[in-house]
């Protein structure tokens, strides 16, 4: 019950504007607390891989940034079904917020992907059913964007999107099972399996700081991009009138 | 020091990943921050002119 009080509070634009303010301090704190213990760990405390030496320290880029490529794309779905069956504003601003930064750490597990490929396999990039299927995320990102631009009126520019999202959920089982469904240049789960990770713990600390260092990431950024968004949405209520008196007068 | 660099000869690789993660988390983060400053300026300048502010 608190819960859902607290969600109807949250609901509305103003106060969502006001909490992304007063987190986003707090956040970026800790994302940096997180990063340095992270890039300490996983650069210098981490034995070299018996098979891969050094190089396996692209890890504690590429995996944070392919996780968060999923992560937020959940995050997207769950606030385009609120936005489809509700109509709560403050998910249809998410949405778009959600597309912008899911397509950046698309793109960096992408390239670090790549960068990783290269020395390992080969090869910069290869149709193997991961990268493939991880390609087709960042178009569905992009697609996502274009769509929203498309429109003139910003309402139904993020019911449309909304519905896109939830047709491309289909997306994500396929990226996470692609690499037990076929055979794939691509390695399997390491750290998300039902057996225990199959990875020294020097190395799997580090790269969970930095997976929950790139979340919290992800909510800073969020938070600014929401920001922004409602008081673009919002520009004739009387509250943003007010606070953007106060801020250009400052 | 420089072993640390060579990265067992990957350094190249390991180098450049990390360098453009952070570039484009920075660069995302930058690019918010510039447009919340020109929202701020356009609605300013908006109100000004629907409204005009009485007190000086």
């Amino acid at each position: 019950m608190i819960l859902v009080n607290w969600l109807n509070k949250i609901a509305s634009p103003q106060r969502f504007y006001l909490f992304c303010g007063k987190w986003t301090p707090w956040l970026s704190l800790l994302f940096f607390i997180l990063l340095s213990l992270g890039l300490y760990g996983g650069l210098v405390t981490a034995p070299a891989d018996y098979q891969q030496g050094d190089a396996f320290r692209i890890i504690y880029v590429h995996v944070p940034a392919a996780w968060m490529s999923l992560f937020i794309y959940i995050v997207m779905a769950t606030n385009a079904v609120v936005a489809i069956i509700w109509r709560i504003k403050v998910a249809e601003v998410s949405i778009i917020c959600c597309a912008h930064i899911g397509a950046y750490f698309t793109f960096l597990a992408l390239v670090t992907g790549s960068l990783w490929g290269k020395p390992m396999w080969g090869t910069w990039w290869t149709w193997d059913a991961r990268l493939t299927s991880e390609l087709v995320l960042l178009f569905l990102y992009l697609g996502i964007i274009a769509l929203y631009n498309a429109y003139e009126d910003k309402r139904s520019a993020s019911r449309a999107i909304a519905i896109l999202t939830l047709v491309g959920v289909i997306n994500i089982p396929i990226i996470h099972y692609s690499v037990v469904w076929w055979n794939t240049l691509h390695q399997g789960a390491t750290v998300s399996k039902f057996d225990k990770p199959s990875i020294d713990t020097r190395m799997l600390i580090p790269l969970l700081e930095m997976g929950v260092a790139f979340s919290v990431y992800f909510f800073i950024s969020l938070f600014q991009r929401a920001r922004n968004e409602i008081l673009q949405r919002e520009f004739n209520s009387q509250w943003v009138k007010e606070l953007v008196k106060e801020k250009s007068n400052a | 020091m420089r072993d640390f660099i060579a990265m067992g000869g990957y350094g190249f690789y390991i180098w450049t990943s990390y360098a453009l993660t952070f570039f484009v988390l920075a660069i995302n983060i930058i690019i918010s921050r510039v447009k919340r400053r020109q929202i701020l300026n356009e609605l300013s300048n908006f109100h000004q002119t629907q409204a005009p502010v009485k007190d000086e």
